[in-house]
């Protein structure tokens, strides 16, 4: 009988019983509806063990890489450490290497972490001012082309946490963050796959990290990245950006001013009406959507009206001043 | 074979959500129901309805159909909002090329959760 790991208890999973039914059976509540493997309310992840193929059938496919699981459809042949997603994730230290200008408003942080932190370019982490206080960022470091951990963090006009990375956090200084999570990343499953990235601000940071990670993984598909801002100064990288593109003839970047001052090289509009524009039938291509939550939620809609499959859409929304998922 | 192998399973279920949310999403009568709902976890429920009207694997209730809606019911869920639905179904069931016989089969099926979903 394999046995089931979770929250530090172990209980005996019989035979035909999923799962969810051993931990329900044990007076464990785990949020659950359909019972059949659809509505994905029951969604876990396993951190130790195998979960069979079967019980991750329809999850975005970088759930399913991360061990995630519908607890309802699973049953299991081994043991099984298994939590509720994003919880307890974990912490550890981290000094900072770098702090660095990306523009006015934005300053790229370089952290070196104490211990081996496992990630995927794209992913964010909690970084930690206090006890209590934290906020999410997400990567744009690359494991294999980059030796430290990237993030741009905006200073936002009340950000505990972004003004106390701007005036205060100094190189030398030992940080606390989380593990890496989220499912917002670069999988090499469809290297002829078009990709379209959309960010506005800092969105840039997870899109910086994933389209580099997508090139060293040689993605042959084109790669198209629109980079929004309300004036060329909220606009950064362009040079890191051009060059990038003059080395892949698959990559294609346009930065885009919302504003009514639009220099010579970028595009008139916002990120999402552009990206729309140029490309109006997106059936089959990839989507990352990544900054402003108006504009993740709008490009969610707008892409998937034009065509893009809903499991072929991948959202990071910069969602301000909420406890868990907060950033830039 | 059942309703759910002919119309061709989970292949068919994966190959009409889009479509069908697609509809759905941009149909003036009903689109304002899924204003700031996750898209990606409400593709995950319109692929359970669709799984239920091909009359594939589920376990849902009626009860859970009542529960899983009354809060819409609230907001005004009625019997012209439920045909909207249907008439996405059976348009995009159309698109796929299920034989008319079929999709009269799964609009009965879908038909038979009105009440329930509507509170009554």
């Amino acid at each position: 009988m394999p046995i089931i790991t979770y929250g530090g208890q172990s209980y005996r999973c019989k035979e035909q019983e999923s799962v969810l039914d051993c931990l329900t059976a044990h007076g464990v509540t785990i949020p659950s509806s359909c019972h059949a493997g659809l509505c994905q309310t029951c969604m876990m992840q396993a951190v130790n063990g195998n979960v069979p193929a079967s019980t991750q059938q329809g999850l975005q496919s970088t759930l399913a890489a991360q061990n995630y699981f519908l607890a309802c459809t699973c049953y299991p042949d081994g043991d099984l450490e298994v939590t509720l997603p994003m919880s307890g994730i974990g912490s550890l230290l981290a000094t900072v290497v770098e702090i660095s200008p990306l523009n006015a408003e934005t300053i790229c942080l370089k952290l070196s972490p104490d211990l081996e932190l496992p990630y995927k370019a794209g992913q964010f982490i909690n970084l930690y001012k206090d006890d209590v206080t934290s906020r999410s960022y997400s990567l744009a470091s690359v494991p294999g082309i980059d030796e430290h951990l990237q993030f741009h963090i905006r200073k936002l006009p009340d950000g505990q946490v972004s003004n106390w990375v701007h005036h205060e956090l100094k190189v030398g200084d030992s940080v606390k963050i989380s593990y890496a999570t989220g499912d917002c990343f670069y999988l090499p499953e469809k290297p002829e796959q078009n990709l379209l990235l959309i960010a506005t601000g800092c969105g840039l940071s997870p899109l910086y990290g994933i389209i580099r990670d997508a090139l060293l993984q040689e993605h042959r598909g084109t790669i198209k990245l629109y980079h929004g801002g309300h004036s060329a100064k909220s606009i950064y990288l362009i040079n890191e950006l051009e060059s990038l593109s003059l080395q892949h003839e698959n990559f294609i970047y346009t930065p885009c001013i919302s504003g009514v001052n639009v220099p010579h090289g970028f595009a008139a509009g916002r990120a999402q009406d552009v990206a729309l524009q140029e490309n109006p039938d997106l059936s089959g291509w990839r989507i990352f959507l990544c900054g402003h939550p108006d504009m993740v939620s709008t490009g969610k809609k707008l892409a998937f009206f034009a065509g893009a499959s809903m499991s072929q859409i991948y959202a990071d929304p910069f969602v301000i001043a909420h406890p868990q998922k907060t950033s830039q | 074979m059942s309703l759910y192998e002919k119309i061709g399973g989970e292949g068919a279920v994966n190959a009409a959500v889009d479509i069908f949310y697609r509809k759905v999403l941009q149909d003036d009568r009903i689109k304002h129901f899924f204003d700031g709902v996750d898209m990606a976890k409400q593709a995950s429920k319109q692929k359970a309805f669709l799984t239920v009207a091909f009359g594939g694997p589920n376990n849902y209730s009626g009860e859970d159909m009542r529960k899983g809606h009354a809060h819409l019911v609230k907001q005004g869920l009625n019997d012209s909002h439920f045909d909207a639905v249907m008439e996405n179904l059976g348009a995009t069931l159309t698109e796929l090329n299920v034989p008319g016989e079929l999709i009269a089969q799964a609009a009965a099926i879908a038909e038979s959760t009105r009440n329930d979903v509507l509170g009554k």
